[in-house]
């Protein structure tokens, strides 16, 4: 056991039926860390998350959670631990005020009535704290449960997509929030699609089917990748990107806005494969791959497990 | 260590507040709670009868005569009384009587067989309990038939003094607790417990499959809660709903009905209070087993068509077959009929009533503790 590691896990598998949905995940989290978890819908996130905080039993795995045993002791890491659910899991039916106060309850938050209090002026709540929680907008409902999780002051957050839906000035504020909470010393694992907010987080871990397909911080990610990348602008990108994608050395052609981003794994055999395209016409130039190429590029090598 | 208690106050009373708010909120279920009973009220205006056999019946012998016995075989013949004790004083009687252990009691009287052949017309005192009517009223109207052609099939010429159409006994029947038959004094109050098992268990049965389904769930189980501050949290505030319908009925019988309130009315809260935490229990167990809203509604039905059938409420007890009545005797609802016709219409106190508890508590044990096993701390 490590007390730099909020998180500190190997192993951890979780099958439903035949299916392995997370498959001997290992992972460490320091403790301060802000640390994005990204991979298409389905690879394993939530599943994985749930088994930290003791909601899913695991198959296999090992390892500390805040110094606690991931798997006996779950009882005690829930106290420490704030969970902001994929999918709204507060009540609908219950005022802002009413859920606050249940939460805190439910952990036995001394000073109670203050605290709550505390939260709802800090969220800049106040006006709206005797709204049914079901009559929020999305971005409302996120801050909410932001407000819920932090209500009993935990060290570890496990936040899953707790942006999907959430227009970008909201986005913004939540990020900045998340990392003024990083600097007191929370520690933050995330899942996201964004690829902004997987850049800003502190290290990454990309997951497909259940398998953990690499880690670290985003520099180490794309350098790990092995890929190389051209960006070209001009005429008609659709029409080469396919005739592209059949020609050897080039793995991938991926729009980018009015751009397109040309990646293969081998730099001699693409520059070779780009050759005939370089013309008047395009604008061709090599660029260090963005994070979105090599998360692209490793869903599209992991193979699903649940084919034959 | 708090981990290792089983309940926290605090958290087991955040639960019921909140269940409390959100009930408030819940417009329908509300409409419900008033609605079952008034609307079953209506419908139940009506008696259904059986035609119950092998009725058990107790005898005070003041006369050991040949006659008394011819009788008495008479009776047994006809399959509606089934003799199964002899008792010795009209106390013993009254109260065999009172607690339900037999429907009748025939009381033959000293020199019962020398008034007879005297051609006096000796006495044949019936008491029935009568709390059902539809369950007493096919044998006593079957008696007088029986006993005439009885005794003159065994006494020709004995008895051919006795002009033909006067009966050769006084054969007099007294229908305790509900002397005029009125079937609704026996269905109003079981009423009652039907509306109380149905919405009781329905509601809690919604209970937990609700959280699941809204996905509040997950989020319940992240935090450190122990089932049994769940469980219990979640069935408190419908005690209270419990006790709504209760007087909401009890009023309904009283000014609607007419129903008699023999007994005392503060004994009768007192057992509902146990009947409505049996059918929580019985509805929060439900919802740890069912994995979605319709789930939990078809178990409550799953329960709540044998609680109707098989308790004494639709057909009289007796009438059924020993099958029926076995499983009969483990539903709560069955034991909550006697004690609450008994209470109503006997005037029963806790003497008496005392006999029926314990099935139901045993039954709330023994359910509840199902559900603590099978709710689950993970979504697994
Ligand atoms: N309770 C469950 N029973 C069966 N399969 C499940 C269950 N929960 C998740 N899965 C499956 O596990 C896989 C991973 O799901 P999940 O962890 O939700 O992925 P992600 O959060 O990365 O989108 C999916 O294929 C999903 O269908
Ligand atoms: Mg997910």
């Amino acid at each position: 056991m490590n007390d730099d590691f909020a998180i500190d896990v190997r192993g951890m598998t979780k099958r439903f039926g035949d299916h392995t949905v997370v498959n001997g995940i290992a992972l460490q989290v320091r403790r301060g860390e802000v640390y994005g978890f990204l991979g298409p819908n389905g690879s394993g996130k939530t599943t994985f998350i749930r088994m930290l905080c003791g909601l899913l039993a695991a198959d296999a795995g090992e390892g500390h959670c805040l110094g606690f045993d991931v798997i006996r002791e779950s009882e005690l890491i829930k106290r420490q631990v704030g969970y902001m659910t994929q999918r709204f899991s507060f009540y609908e039916d219950l005022s802002i005020a009413e859920n606050l106060d249940f939460v805190a309850r439910m952990y036995e938050v001394p000073e109670r009535k203050k605290v709550v209090r505390e939260s709802i002026d800090r969220l800049g709540l106040g006006g709206r704290q005797r709204q049914l929680a079901g009559e929020l907008s999305g971005g409302w409902k996120q801050r909410l449960a932001l407000a819920a999780c932090l209500i009993h002051g935990p060290s570890l957050l496990l936040l899953d997509e707790p942006t999907a839906g959430v227009d970008p000035k909201a986005r913004r504020d939540f990020w900045e929030q998340i990392h003024q909470l990083a600097v007191q010393g929370l520690t933050f694992l995330i899942t996201t699609h964004y690829m902004d907010e997987a850049e800003r987080c502190d290290r990454l871990a990309y997951l497909s089917y259940g398998n953990l397909l690499t880690n670290g911080t985003a520099a180490e990610v794309v350098a790990q990748s092995g890929l190389t990348t051209w960006t070209v602008s001009g005429p008609d990108l659709p029409h080469i990107a396919q005739q592209l994608r059949s020609a050897p050395g080039v793995l991938q052609a991926v729009p980018f806005g009015t751009t397109m981003h040309v990646s293969g794994t081998d730099g001699e055999r693409l520059t070779r494969a780009i050759a005939p395209y370089r013309t008047e016409a395009y604008r061709w130039q090599p660029i260090t791959p963005s994070l979105e190429d090599v998360f692209i590029h490793l869903m599209g090598s992991s193979k699903d497990n649940y084919s034959p | 260590m708090s981990q290792r208690t089983p309940l926290s106050l605090a958290r087991f009373w955040a639960i019921v507040t909140k269940e409390f708010i959100q009930m408030r909120r819940d417009r329908l279920t509300f409409g419900m709670i008033i609605g079952i009973p008034v609307v079953q009220l209506m419908l139940f205006g009506y008696a259904i009868n059986g035609d119950p056999k092998h009725l058990p019946t107790a005898l005070l012998l003041g006369d050991q005569s040949q006659q008394g016995r011819t009788l008495l075989t008479a009776m047994k013949n006809s399959d509606y009384f089934r003799f199964v004790t002899e008792l010795h004083s009209e106390a013993e009687a009254e109260e065999a009587l009172a607690r339900g252990d037999v429907q009748f009691i025939i009381t033959i009287p000293e020199n019962f067989s020398h008034t007879l052949l005297r051609g006096e017309r000796p006495t044949l005192l019936v008491e029935a309990d009568a709390t059902d009517p539809s369950a007493t009223g096919n044998a006593i109207a079957s008696l007088r038939t029986l006993i005439d052609s009885s005794l003159r099939q065994d006494m020709k010429g004995t008895l051919a003094f006795l002009a033909p159409g006067v009966p050769p006994i006084d054969l007099r029947v007294h229908a305790r607790y509900n002397p005029e038959g009125i079937s609704q004094y026996n269905i109003v109050p079981g009423l009652m417990g039907v509306v109380l098992t149905m919405t009781m268990v329905m509601i809690t049965g919604l209970a937990i499959t609700r959280e699941r389904e809204r996905g509040t769930m997950e989020n319940l189980l992240s935090m450190p809660t122990r089932p049994l501050e769940v469980l219990l949290g979640k069935i408190i505030p419908y005690i209270f709903v419990g006790y709504i319908q209760v007087g909401l009925i009890l009023v309904a019988a009283r000014f609607l009905f007419h129903v008699p309130m023999a007994g005392s009315i503060p004994l009768l809260l007192l057992t509902s209070l146990i009947f409505i935490a049996a059918n929580l229990a019985m509805g929060i167990t439900f919802s740890t087993l069912a994995k979605n809203q319709l789930q939990a509604v078809q178990m409550t039905f799953f329960f709540f068509l044998p609680s109707l059938l098989l308790s004494g409420f639709m057909f009289p007890f007796r009438g059924m077959p020993e099958w029926a009545q076995m499983i009969g005797e483990v539903l709560p609802l069955t034991h909550f009929l006697r004690i609450i016709r008994g209470i109503l219409l006997k005037g029963n106190g806790i003497h008496e009533v005392r006999g029926e508890l314990w099935p139901i508590l045993l039954f709330t044990t023994v359910v509840l503790t199902i559900g603590v096993k099978r709710y689950r701390k993970t979504l697994d």
